[in-house]
């Protein structure tokens, strides 16, 4: 870690602006399968997702919500025996076509885990990470980025005096929101998140959820929760998957009050699931 | 039903706790004695000659080990520079490209079966490589060959310990945009260098008490161990040497080294745990 650095963000006025490069993308899906070898996970999944709003996945256990969002970054590629058909468009381009250049998708695409993963390495240079990876900066520029990452991530103010102790020494959900802000800092279009609450405490929740609120236009965001009461909180649309497929998908609203598959009734009103 | 007499329940429970104390009392009575014995005859030898001065002749007071000192850190310290980078490296391939491959599954068996395989015959293979064909020992030879012994110890743990880190880190690390090299260099040896450095010293703590390969190839020299090229001097050896020779003055220095070897192993081993312990925490 750079201490220099540190010391100018902390001397720097703090402001608490970020601004994405641009306009948030609306997503399509098209014909999208999935297989984990030979089983079949997603089927035939089809799904318009709109610019700049918040979009929920839910459903029970084994649905597929995680295995659906883990295609538009194609983190799944990581398994040599995963396997996607179909089209995920974003910004007119496919991100299943082999010429895709993942690094540069992954930019734009963040991604937030189901349990904070903080790199081991300092605070500050968790959230460096990426801009070192992807900007050419001078040290004074990835302090003021990482600072307005930060800030962004509603971390700034309980981090500002810790920036060169380890990511691992924070609380889970300060853990959650460092990863938050390490995403935003390469300054992404699209994030999505993989039940990004579930293994923090209800207050810790909160704050994710009032983060949410705030980057809601700025960036386009798909949210997997198995908590129903969360997608209702934070969600503009609402997508209901089942046994890999997408059952209904609508406003928000419509999905918690007028479901029109009684597939989709049942597991909202507790039946199953 | 005739219940069984708790007696000889309680009797035969007391058997198997003596014998099985008594075994391990075996065991590390042996060790000590041998450690009492080094210790015992190794620090007589110790005077400032014995870290400084060439070995003297059988018969002649005086001299020391200090040229075989130097020889055996100069080949163990170059056969850690060419063997832990190539293991460390076979120890990425292994975790992180080979996995579920054929090509990996082969590597990581015969990393497992070199393992296993007996020091002299990987000094007997640098001996038809490197001295028949130049026509000389040499302590690149010797180089080689520790090399060889290090490389699949420091593989096998590399991947070990890279294995043990979460996929949840690498995916986070991929997530964010990062190349799968600088995933591994920047993230997972981070996380896992505890693991890595005490690797990396249980392989040089291992080739340092190597004696066989290099009889025969280092072999040994009663000179400074100026020239790798030619036969270089080195401890083991010259403990293997002196112990066998009739003279008092040299038997004398093989405790000395021995207890040298033994405690620098032990330095090592000691610093292996610490840091894998520091890990945990």
């Amino acid at each position: 870690m750079n201490l220099a650095s540190a010391v100018r963000v902390i001397t720097r006025p703090e402001t608490c602006e970020t601004s994405p490069a641009a306009p948030p993308p609306s997503i399509q899906v098209r014909h999208l399968d999935f297989y984990y070898g030979a089983t079949r996970a997603l089927k035939d999944n089809n799904l318009d997702i709109e610019a700049g709003k918040v979009t929920a996945i839910i459903g029970p256990s084994g649905c597929g919500k995680s295995t659906h969002i883990r295609v538009y970054n194609r983190i799944y590629q990581l398994y040599r025996e995963q396997r996607a058909t179909g089209e995920v468009i974003i910004d007119g381009q496919n991100v299943l076509d082999p010429k895709t250049d993942l690094i540069e998708l992954r930019r734009q695409v963040g991604m937030i885990f189901q349990k904070p993963t903080p790199f081991p390495m300092s605070i500050f240079d968790n959230v460096a990470y990426g801009l070192r990876l992807h900007y050419r900066l001078s040290a004074d520029d990835i302090a003021e980025r990482v600072q307005s990452a930060l800030c962004a991530a509603a971390l700034w103010d309980e981090v500002k005096d810790i920036l060169h102790r380890p990511g691992t020494a924070l609380s889970g959900g300060q853990q959650q929101r460092l990863c938050i802000a390490r995403a935003l800092a390469v300054e992404p279009r699209v994030l999505l998140m993989d039940e990004p609450c579930s293994a923090l405490d209800p207050i810790a929740t909160a704050r994710i959820e009032g983060l949410i609120q705030e980057l809601r236009g700025r960036y386009t965001i798909v949210i997997v929760t198995h908590n129903l009461q969360q997608a209702a909180r934070v969600a503009d649309f609402t997508a209901f998957f089942l046994m890999g497929e997408l059952v209904e998908y609508g406003a928000t609203e419509q999905i918690f009050t007028a479901p029109k598959d009684p597939r989709t009734e049942d597991y909202i009103t507790g039946k199953f699931g | 039903m005739k219940k069984k007499n708790p007696h000889l329940r309680k009797a035969l429970d007391l058997a198997v706790k003596g014998l099985s104390s008594l075994g391990s009392g075996i065991g590390i009575a042996v060790l000590f004695w041998i450690l009492f014995e080094v210790v015992r005859r190794g620090a007589a030898a110790f005077n400032p000659a014995f870290f400084t001065e060439l070995p003297a002749p059988p018969g002649v007071e005086g001299g020391g080990l200090a040229n075989a000192m130097l020889g055996t850190l100069m080949i163990t310290g170059l056969a850690a520079l060419f063997g832990v980078p190539a293991g460390m490296l076979g120890g990425v391939y292994l975790s992180e490209y080979g996995r579920g491959k054929r090509f990996g599954d082969v590597v990581r068996f015969v990393m497992s079966a070199m393992m296993g395989v007996p020091s002299i015959l990987v000094g007997l293979f640098a001996y038809g490589l490197l001295v028949v064909t130049s026509g000389h020992f040499s302590g690149w030879a010797a180089v080689f060959a520790l090399a060889m012994i290090m490389i699949p110890i420091v593989s096998r743990t590399t991947e070990e310990m890279l294995l043990l880190v979460p996929n949840a880190l690498r995916e986070a690390a991929l997530a964010v945009g990062s190349p799968r090299w600088k995933v591994t260099l920047s993230v997972l040896f981070r996380a896992a260098r505890g693991g890595l450095v005490t690797g990396v010293l249980l392989a040089v703590a291992r080739v340092t008490g190597e004696t066989a390969p290099l009889l025969f190839t280092a072999l040994n020299s009663p000179y400074w161990p100026d020239k790798l090229s030619e036969p270089t001097a080195n401890l083991t050896v010259t403990i293997f040497n002196y112990a066998m020779s009739p003279y008092e003055n040299w038997q004398r220095a093989a405790w000395g080294g021995s207890l040298l070897i033994v405690a620098s192993v032990l330095a090592l081993t000691l610093g292996a745990r610490i840091l894998s312990r520091e890990k945990k925490t």
